[in-house]
């Protein structure tokens, strides 16, 4: 366990040598962590309970090293001889590493350094690109993180304040007895910091412009790790809360929000990746179903680590396939492409349709076991509202992938970022288009082998 | 066996998609290859099946998959889904000899069907009713890309009304999988242990809601009066097997579903029900046939005659949902109507809408109006036609009589309200007849000069349908062997 750690911490501090190697570097010291994590040990907590070792960080620490690593590769022909080469490999790493924290944090303390790691190689992240809208995203970014790290940090006062300690040991004794409406403001903190980090309602503003304005491969990473770290951390929080309040009805809302507004947003999209970052605003909603019934039913923490580890391959898979196709940029562009790259429009389609959560793709047994544990759980509303959530995000799923099968193609007018290259309309970039079928096909590969997941992900949390 | 003959088309598929540069002349014999082998596994299987026990399967197969949630490969078949698979297996064949003249991107338009026919068979297969959404929802994937890729007219409009229009029905279905699988005790998705368990009989507010989400989805997908309205443009725009194959299997699905799941596994709720869905059903027959009737496009018209069509099935499962002592018999006689008329409709809707599309594909038009007098330039496509409609109106002879014969015997002994059903037959006889007429009698005119007589490979494939209805019509002892006994289950299940 702490050889992830270890691991990641050495692979991050080597860089500077030159720009190649640190990258393989960069994808070894994630390999290892996933070995180390792949390591079965009985649920357990280290650094005086500070930190839990059990299915749940387990996973999370797998899937946020495969998915970096996933990141890096669909990554090379974007980042290999830019300036800032290895300085982006560093940052990922640190911030993959605040997301495994945030993801085993059973301590406020460290949940509060868990979000720091996180955010502050994010806005560096974002602001690193040289496209036009990054300084601004990078801004929007760094003012709600500033905010609601704020917000957090209060809660994490006010919780401690009413407990007489920080560990979750302490709160679950603790808070029963304490007064109702400062439990809720602690809570409401603290999911506050957490919302920002996971993309969703209220802390989501910065996610379609930084989806938007950083690199592909950043993008793919900011719409994806974080919201591991966050959503396990914020189970793992609420898991110890008392019933004294009523906060399945808080994330319920919140999670109705999520998904209802980044799929309203995301209906007139012309942009691919604003679509996307919307879209994923949409799926922290879903991915919210299981947090709000947390402890409630067996099924609530595998349908989740089900469907995390479901969304990580699904998105980065659509993501590589933007990467692969640097010259197309908006809808229009993808119009015919299925002719010139018929694989590439086939990982899109799998990818996509995946998002909706069609079978036999991974993210559908997810979301099929989140909202049956949604309803076990009592909250049938909720259910109701993400189906018709999800019929209407095949909406934008379809303005995408309809026109790729046009058979008039499309002349793509935006030039390709970095490199000028003559020939865009066919510009493609292999190792980004390798992760892309790689992630597809693992796409459904997951779908297939989900009930083998689900009953290794079933073991209860660590306190 | 059974698992083979679900998944051989899906693996053929994916060769063809695989294997770089296949000549479009092999990929459209290698489809008519693999649809042929398909069904020859399918009548081989349907010689050696003996009547199960009720509540037991033949050739059935179970494989572990999810057993944390209840949920497993189980496939299997009885009196109800071997019918279904048979037909399945003979609507993909005739669109594979149909299609063996087809140019425009023949390659994946042979993957596509075949991944369709995986999907459809695993469906009636399945046994496991996650296994059985998933099928359902890749059927559905498959349609999109077939009407939207080889459509016409406004396809893309139609296949993402289509796709959404059914997915939202997938996902009504989905919901009221989960609301079976909470109220089940012990949870599980199997259909089996479901139907033993009995979800439900106490809490008969949570089992209406259930019915209510598993009834929508089917609906929807049948398609019931008022969930119609995405099949007149899908069909319109859908191409010529794209249509038969929607006709012919697609819409069985829903319809499957009630006998399959709805009424054996909440068999109070659909009991306190049954009025409901005889009124709906009733409504279906009427309203079809009259709006078939204002039609002046032909493939519009048979789009709607479908909705009549499959309104007299959802008569028979909801007459069979009123149980009094004496009942059985007659329920009895209403499932197996229905499920006669779910193969008859599949055969003889196909034909037409394969016809309808020879008119398109010649002449670029439906426009009743436009033709006229084809019987002298294309007389073989005039007797078939002919033919065609005469079966769809349920004369005798023909597979349609067997099934609404039995279907209004066994609703009107029950529900007599279910006379108020029998004008649609009245309508679609004289909605055939007038069609008939204007475009097969009289002086040639119009786009009907000149027109083409079918070729080999349509009439092939179109004939071997009809002569198939023709066959149910007068020998209908073999398939009413099978399908008896499955019915009497279903009987006793919803009787519970």
């Amino acid at each position: 366990m702490g050889g992830a750690i270890v691991a990641l911490l050495a692979g991050s501090f080597l860089p500077r040598n030159r720009q190649v190697v640190t990258r393989w570097i960069a994808i070894l010291a994630l390999l290892t962590s996933v070995v180390a994590a792949g390591m079965a040990q009985p649920p357990m907590t280290v650094f005086e309970a500070s930190f839990s070792v059990d299915a749940g960080s387990g996973f999370a620490r797998i899937i946020i090293a495969l998915a970096t690593a996933f990141v890096i590769v669909l990554g090379i022909e974007e980042l290999s001889g830019t300036r800032r080469e290895s300085e982006t490999y560093a940052l990922l790493l640190l911030a993959a590493l605040g997301a495994m924290v945030l993801s085993g944090a059973s301590d406020l303390l460290i949940l509060v350094t868990g979000y720091l790691l996180t955010s502050i190689p994010l806005y560096a992240l974002v602001g690193m690109s040289r496209s036009p809208g990054a300084a601004e995203a990078a801004l929007k970014t760094y003012l709600l993180g500033a905010l609601l790290g704020i917000t957090m940090l209060l809660g994490v006062t006010v919780l401690s304040g009413v407990s007489g300690g920080t560990s979750y040991r302490q709160l679950g004794f603790a808070l029963g007895g304490a007064p109702a409406a400062a439990v809720v403001v602690g809570v409401v903190g603290v999911l506050g910091g957490l919302m920002f980090k996971a993309g969703g309602v209220p802390g989501h503003f910065w996610i379609p412009d930084a989806t938007q304005a950083a690199g592909k491969a950043v993008a793919a990473f900011l719409t994806t790790v974080p919201k591991i770290g966050a959503l396990i951390a914020a189970y793992r929080l609420l898991d110890i809360i008392p019933g004294s309040i009523d906060w399945p009805l808080l994330v319920g809302i919140l999670a109705a929000a999520s998904m209802t507004l980044g799929n309203l947003a995301a209906f007139w999209q012309d942009d691919v990746r604003r679509l996307l970052g919307w879209s994923t605003v949409s799926q922290v909603g879903y991915l919210m179903l299981p947090v709000a019934v947390a402890g409630r039913t067996d099924l609530a923490l595998p349908s989740l680590l089900l469907y995390l580890a479901g969304y990580a391959a699904t998105n980065l898979t659509a993501f590589a396939v933007v990467a692969a196709l640097p010259s197309r940029r908006t809808l229009a562009d993808y119009r015919g492409a299925a002719r010139s790259h018929p694989w590439l429009a086939g990982a899109l389609v799998v990818s996509l349709l995946g998002l909706v959560g069609t079978p036999p793709t991974v993210v559908f047994v997810g979301k099929f076991t989140t909202l049956t544990a949604a309803w076990d759980g009592g909250l049938v509303w909720l259910v109701v509202v993400a189906v018709i959530n999800t019929v209407a995000s095949l909406f934008y799923y379809l303005r995408w992938l309809a026109p790729m099968f046009s058979r008039t193609p499309a002349h793509p007018h935006s030039p390709p970022d970095p490199a000028p290259v003559a020939h865009s309309a066919t510009v493609r970039r292999r190792w980004a288009a390798g992760s892309a079928l790689v992630g597809a096909a693992s796409v459904l590969i997951l779908g297939i082998v989900a009930g083998a997941i689900l009953s290794i992900a079933g073991s209860p949390l660590a306190h | 066996m059974l698992s083979l003959i679900v998944f051989l088309p899906v693996l053929a598929a994916a060769m063809l998609v695989v294997v770089p540069r296949v000549p479009d002349r092999v990929a459209r014999w290698g489809w008519l290859a693999i649809t042929l082998v398909d069904l020859a596994l399918l009548v081989g299987m349907w010689i050696g099946y003996r009547n199960p026990q009720p509540g037991e399967l033949a050739y059935e197969e179970q494989l572990q998959w999810m057993p944390s949630v209840g949920s497993s490969y189980h496939i299997g078949v009885d009196g109800l889904s071997l019918p279904l698979l048979t037909l399945t297996a003979v609507i993909f064949t005739a669109c594979a000899v149909y299609a063996l003249r087809e140019t425009d991107r023949p390659r994946p338009q042979a993957a596509l069907f075949l991944f369709l026919q995986s999907a459809c068979l695993g469906l009636f297969a399945a046994q496991d009713l996650i296994l059985f959404f998933v099928f359902f929802d890749l059927s559905i994937v498959g349609m999109y890309f077939i009407i939207a890729g080889w459509g016409h007219g406004n396809a893309a409009r139609s296949a993402l009304k289509f796709f959404l229009y059914t997915f939202l029905g997938s996902l009504a279905l989905l919901l009221g999988f989960i609301g079976l699988y909470l109220g089940a005790d012990p949870h599980t998705f199997d259909m089996v242990e479901l139907a033993k368990s009995v979800p439900f009989q106490n809490a008969p507010l949570a089992g209406g809601f259930v019915l209510a989400a598993i009834f929508i989805g089917l609906a929807i997908k049948t398609p019931t009066f008022p969930f119609h309205t995405w099949l007149p443009p899908a069909h319109t725009d859908a191409p010529a097997i794209g249509s038969a194959v929607l006709a012919g299997v697609l819409l069985k699905m829903g319809t499957y579903g009630f006998l399959r799941i709805a009424m054996p596994l909440l068999p109070d709720a659909w009991r306190s029900w049954a009025w409901f869905i005889v009124v709906i059903g009733i409504v279906s027959v009427l309203y079809g046939a009259l709006v078939a009737l204002a039609q002046t496009d032909v493939k519009r018209m048979i789009a709607y005659t479908s909705v009549n069509h499959m309104g007299y099935i959802v008569l028979a499962v909801g007459a069979a949902g009123v149980v009094s002592d004496s009942s059985a018999q007659a329920q009895q006689v209403a499932i197996t109507g229905a499920m006669v008329q779910m193969v008859s409709h599949g055969l003889i809707t196909g034909a037409l809408f394969l016809l309808a599309g020879v008119l398109y594909e010649r002449r670029q038009s439906y426009d009743l109006n436009s033709f006229g007098g084809l019987a002298a330039p294309a007389p073989r496509y005039a007797a078939f036609f002919a033919v065609a409609a005469f079966a769809s109106l349920g004369l005798p002879g023909f597979s349609g009589f067997i099934a609404e014969f039995q279907i209004f015997a066994g609703s009107i002994g029950t529900v007599p309200l279910s006379l108020l059903a029998l004008p649609g037959i009245l309508i679609t006889a004289a909605l055939f007849l007038r069609a008939s007429q204007r475009l097969l009698t009289g002086k040639t005119r119009g786009l009907s000069s000149g027109f083409g007589d079918l070729k080999t490979s349509e009439a092939l494939s179109i004939g071997s349908l009809l002569v198939l209805s023709v066959v149910i019509g007068v020998f209908p002892r073999f398939l009413l062997d099978v399908i008896e006994p499955a019915a009497s289950v279903v009987v006793d299940l919803v009787g519970r």
